[in-house]
């Protein structure tokens, strides 16, 4: 699905991503943990092709393509959704009539028939259910005065819509309340499929009891320098990054940084 | 970031598509202005004593006037004696009276435009004057106007058809001592619409006039008279282009309106005059004076414009709201790409008692394009009860375009509220992002954000003027759903 190589990445001038490695199977679940700042969003947006953050060295191959060569309207396409950490309000555009032009760019990419307005009208009103999302926030502008976690729904609620092959989640829980969290959390579960995949940031391993990961990575410093199973999170809530930091460190000195990224 | 602030420049560089010249054989003045030009104006048309006298006065106060300065453009002074002040295309009749008559050149013109008016005849739902340089060349569905007692015809047609109405109106909204481009208009202007709608008449069809200016180096000055009785209503629509040349042409035109009680005119325009090169050579000077007189109690004039053509743009459509509980409302979209200019708003005064406006502008500035917000809104100690609410905003896109916004509020008693907001945003990268990341191309997601933003005015214009505008931002239309 996803094979990730060595990945630099930097913003203005600044190294962000240095060697970053990370390989997802179609049907796998992966979470991303770590602490602020340490690249996490910038892996996100670099996957889905903000053109601020320059690739450096490395490669990214998606189900065969060269990612990084792919406009990121083509990535979005071809199956990858991001669910924005801060999703973005559009003044004056209906949100069902953004979703359903977004929708039919990937019918279209597809070779499949556009839907027409009644028929995608009835889909969303079927989507809309697992997600218990008002049906006035569809009637609103794109995320124009939405709450927080109100924007973090439709997100989701976009994602079950356009049913990605690849869907990266950055930190969708966080602003969330209980309730809301658990919706967010069976949408996600209910998309979950044989020949897809996602790849979930988060700091909270509340968030993975709910979505239950394959894989826990630790992205710090621009490297993953840790990867481990669902109880790696578990750990980490209890522990905190301090004790993974002086390993990695400690390593750093030795010479042998960890570039032990996924399996 | 590079990447899309490329595209967002090319998706406002498109070529003007009106840009073709008809080749007719014209009939025209000397360049030049004199009281002898205002008199071979006159003649040519026929006019009655009073007009000429009248246009006369306009000339010889014209002279005494300065072109102002205050607007914020900027352009070469204008050489008014090397302007062509009529040209009309040769015609075997003596004016248009019926469609057979018209040179099948000029019903092509139109057809090309976009204005079929062969077909137009046929198609319900709007009646046509066109326009074209200095004369009015055909108007539809006369016959079906005239059966409820509306008259819609050309300004020369209503001359001889109905001085006693062009007596009584022309000027009193717009006098010729207003302005040096109303002043200049008022001596020289050769023809436009006339529309009459008279008491408790709901005009069943949108009325329209397209302005075409052919002929090179030729000023265009066109006047337009609607007068609304009693409880009448109409909705009325302006279009207009002009030939892609180097040199610019002066376009100062003067729209009045009177709306008596409860009576109610909407003025709808879509302005696409040619907007000059992507260097700046070439384009319309469009310098407009548009003012709607609410004289009856509860009257309402409502202007919507969207402003993308002209190299400089000095419009404010404006209401004197002097009956009481008149309604003014002013809802506008400008659009300056290149290296065009615009100075543009309205101006709301409020005489009568619980009167109220709305003023709803949207600038759209891209490529070195320069858009000026100007507004006044007068409450004078009369109007008590008066309300007034505007807001302005401006849109960048790109780093070398500009928006200024000028807002002029003066209150003379205390029962009255006014309220003004603004605001200026950049088109957002990360707006752009968004929508690309969710499948969009970058055109679409431009067009989608521009078209959001200028929603609230577009929602105003009659459903194919709608379309028309929302082509020609260059934004697909959105059929929102839901
Ligand atoms: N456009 C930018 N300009 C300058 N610095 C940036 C930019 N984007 C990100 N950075 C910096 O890059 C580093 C990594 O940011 P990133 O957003 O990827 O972190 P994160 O792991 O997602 O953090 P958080 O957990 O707080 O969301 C931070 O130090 C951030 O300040
Ligand atoms: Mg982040």
């Amino acid at each position: 699905m996803l094979e990730i190589k060595n990945l630099h990445a930097e913003v203005e001038g600044k190294k962000i991503l240095k060697g970053l490695n990370l390989s997802i199977q179609p049907g796998e679940v992966h979470a991303i943990m770590g602490p602020n700042g340490s690249g996490k969003s910038t892996l996100a947006q670099v996957l889905a092709g903000r053109n601020e953050y320059d690739v450096t060295e490395g490669e990214v191959i998606y189900n065969g393509l060269d990612l990084l060569e792919m406009e990121p309207e083509s990535r979005a396409r071809s199956g990858v959704f991001l669910a924005f950490q801060y999703p973005v309000e559009i003044p004056g555009v209906n949100s069902t009539y953004f979703l359903k032009a977004a929708f039919n760019e990937v019918r279209k990419h597809r070779g499949e028939p556009e839907l027409d307005a009644l028929d995608f009208l009835s889909l969303v009103k079927e989507k809309m259910k697992v997600l218990e999302l008002p049906q006035s926030l569809l009637n609103r502008p794109v995320n124009e005065g939405f709450s927080g976690g109100e924007k973090k729904r439709n997100e989701i609620f976009q994602m079950a819509v356009l049913e990605p092959k690849l869907a990266i989640l950055d930190e969708t829980d966080s602003g969330l309340d209980i309730d809301a969290l658990r919706l967010v959390a069976e949408g996600v579960n209910k998309l979950k499929r044989p020949d897809n995949s996602q790849l979930i940031i988060t700091h909270y391993q509340r968030l993975l009891d709910y979505i239950v990961p394959d894989f826990v990575h630790v992205l710090y410093d621009g490297k993953i320098i840790k990867t481990g199973g669902k109880l790696l999170a578990l750990d980490l809530e209890e522990r905190g990054y301090d004790w993974l930091l002086e390993d990695y460190r400690a390593q750093c000195l030795n010479g042998h940084p960890s570039l032990a990224g996924a399996k | 970031m590079s990447t899309s602030t490329e595209t967002i420049e090319q998706f406002v560089n498109r070529e003007y598509q009106y840009g073709f010249v008809t080749d007719v054989e014209s009939d025209a003045a000397p360049r030049g202005l004199s009281e002898d030009t205002v008199r071979l104006i006159s003649r040519k048309k026929g006019e009655p004593e009073f007009l000429l006298e009248w246009r006369l006065k306009a000339y010889r106060y014209w002279l005494t006037m300065k072109e102002p300065v205050w607007p914020n453009v900027h352009y070469p002074k204008i050489d008014y004696q090397n302007i062509i002040y009529y040209s009309a295309p040769k015609q075997k009749t003596d004016g248009p009276k019926s469609l057979d008559e018209v040179d099948p050149k000029l019903i092509e013109t139109y057809k090309k435009l976009g204005i079929p008016l062969r077909e137009q005849e046929r198609l319900a739902g709007v009646a046509v004057d066109a326009v074209f340089d200095s004369v009015s060349v055909a108007t539809t569905f006369k016959g079906k106007l005239g059966e409820l007692g509306i008259i819609f015809c050309s300004f020369s047609e209503a001359v001889k058809e109905h001085p006693e109405l062009i007596k009584k109106y022309l000027g009193s909204v717009v006098p010729y001592t207003d302005n040096f481009f109303a002043a200049l208009n008022s001596a020289v202007y050769s023809d436009g619409s006339f529309c009459f709608i008279p008491k408790g008449v709901k005009c069943p069809m949108e009325l329209s006039t397209y302005f075409r200016i052919n002929a090179v180096d030729t000023g265009q000055f066109e006047r337009t008279l609607i007068v609304a009785e009693e409880g009448s209503t109409v909705s009325y629509l302006e279009g207009c282009t002009a030939p892609r040349r180097d040199t610019n042409q002066l376009h100062a035109a003067v729209v009045e309106i009177v709306a008596m009680d409860r009576a109610e005119v909407k003025y709808s325009t879509v302005q696409n005059w040619y907007p000059g090169d992507e260097m700046g050579r070439g384009g319309i000077y469009n310098f407009v004076t548009k003012r709607g007189l609410c004289k009856g109690v509860a009257s309402k004039i409502s202007w919507t414009q969207v402003e993308t053509g002209s190299a400089i743009t000095w419009k404010y459509p404006s209401v004197i709201l002097k009956g009481d509980q008149s309604v003014g409302e002013f809802y506008s979209v400008a659009l300056t790409t290149n290296y065009q200019q615009a100075d543009t708003g309205t101006k709301m005064v409020h005489i009568g008692k619980n009167t109220k406006s709305t003023i709803i502008s949207k600038g759209i500035s891209a490529g070195r394009g320069q858009n000026s917000y100007r507004g006044q809104v007068k409450v004078m100690r009369s109007a008590s009860g008066s309300r007034n609410f505007s807001q302005c905003d401006s849109l960048l896109l790109g780093d070398k375009c500009g928006a200024h916004t000028f807002p002029y509020l003066e209150v003379k008693n205390t029962s009255s509220t006014v309220e003004h907001e603004a605001s200026t945003s950049k088109i957002g990268e990360d707006q752009i992002f968004y929508c690309r990341q969710r499948g969009l191309s970058t055109q679409d997601a431009i067009n989608m954000i521009v078209n959001g933003y200028c929603k609230e005015v577009f929602r105003q214009l009659p459903m194919e003027f709608a379309v028309e505008a929302q082509k020609l931002l260059g934004v697909s239309l959105e059929g929102s759903v839901g």
